[in-house]
């Protein structure tokens, strides 16, 4: 067995390969079998990525040793990458067609996600202007949370709850696009613009599309992108300041 | 060759990512800010522009669909490595905060593509 140890922890990116594809293979099986397709494969496959990260903690499956190329392969660096590379399908035309609506939804995107994070935690029973804020920026990602959190100097257990609810987001985004995806439109490129300036965390709008239809993935994850940015600017400044003239 | 296709992914990814960076220093933050996004406008002018040009191969375009077949898988691994627990365990703030905000931003979209629409139409 040691042997077989070693070589899996010299190899951990290419076992991760292997993991990803058994999960997928299984996932599709499940999918056309069980569910007749009517949930698509690759929504089953995430949600049993999310299920098994539940074995671990902070990273995951991925904080036993065996599964630490799982980290690699679902890290920033690659799937940034494969992200981009999507856009070679993408039509600039259309980017440009919707763009205004892009701006809209970005920008009430991170209004409303901080907002109403802002009210709910007021309502939960928060009252000081720094959790409040922290707990909003949490509200538009996990990675918004935390940097608003250490700006604004809140206490280290609402920075955790604020990471918490941009994980929440994005397990909801994943698991409930593909579910709403008639209700709400998404079916064009102008659309999934609008959602990934809407919903904003990069992983939840990439995995939500690609669950619903992988052709709109560049478009949404196009808009995403400028969201965490924007949420970083405007949360520990402009919203922080405006809860303090009203609170 | 495909690594050409693979080559000209890395150098927008590269570029996106430096300007993405650059413009998170210039703002005053520690993030990069749109930084894949840059990148993808990249990608998209820059095949276009060479396809036009008749430079880009088949096997060109191949090194580049491998990567972008490549992201459902990533996208996997990527949910199996997030910190599922933590979310779970902070109790019912992260959870009913989390599951509003998010449903509140799907329902705005049928809203908000619509206000794009008729703009564009004037």
């Amino acid at each position: 067995m040691e042997v077989v140890y070693k070589l899996i922890d010299k190899n951990g990116l290419v076992f991760a390969f292997l993991v990803v594809g058994i999960i997928m293979y299984l996932s599709f099986l499940v999918s056309k079998h069980l569910f007749k397709n009517k949930i698509p494969g690759v929504a089953l496959a995430v949600f049993a990525g999310l299920l098994l990260a539940l074995f671990g903690s902070k990273k995951g499956i991925a904080d036993f040793p065996l599964f630490a190329g799982m980290a690699l392969l679902g890290g920033s660096m690659l799937r940034d990458f494969s992200v981009v590379a999507t856009a070679m399908g993408a039509d600039l035309s259309k980017i440009k067609q919707a763009g205004w609506a892009g701006v809209v939804g970005l920008f009430s995107g991170v209004f409303f996600s901080f907002f109403g994070g802002v009210l709910l935690a007021f309502l939960l029973g928060y009252r000081d202007v720094e959790s409040l804020t922290t707990l909003g920026a949490g509200a538009c990602t996990y990675i918004v949370g935390p940097i608003t959190g250490a700006a604004v100097g809140a206490s280290s257990d609402v920075i955790a709850i604020s990471i918490a609810i941009g994980v929440v987001k994005t397990i909801v985004a994943t698991i409930g696009t593909p579910l709403v995806a008639k209700t709400i439109g998404l079916n064009t490129p102008q659309a999934a613009l609008v959602f990934g300036g809407l919903i904003g965390t990069t992983s939840g709008v990439t995995a939500g599309l690609a669950a619903t239809d992988a052709k709109l993935v560049p478009y949404g994850a196009f808009t995403a992108t400028f969201y965490t940015g924007l949420g970083c600017l405007l949360c520990p400044s402009v919203f922080y300041f405006a809860l303090k003239v009203f609170l | 060759m495909k690594i050409y296709g693979v080559a000209l992914l890395a150098f927008c990814f590269l570029t996106g990512k430096l300007i993405g960076n650059y413009l998170g220093v210039f703002l005053g933050l520690e993030s990069d800010v749109g930084g894949v996004g840059f990148a993808m406008l990249f990608l998209m002018l820059a095949y276009t522009y060479f396809k036009k040009k008749g430079i880009v191969k088949e096997l060109t375009t191949q090194g580049i669909l491998f990567w972008s077949s490549m992201y459902l898988p990533i996208i996997v691994a990527m949910a199996a490595t997030q910190n599922v627990k933590a979310a779970v365990s902070q109790g019912p703030i992260a959870v009913v905060i989390g599951v509003v905000v998010t449903l509140v931003g799907f329902f705005l979209v049928p809203l908000i593509s619509k206000i794009g629409q008729s703009q564009n139409e004037k």
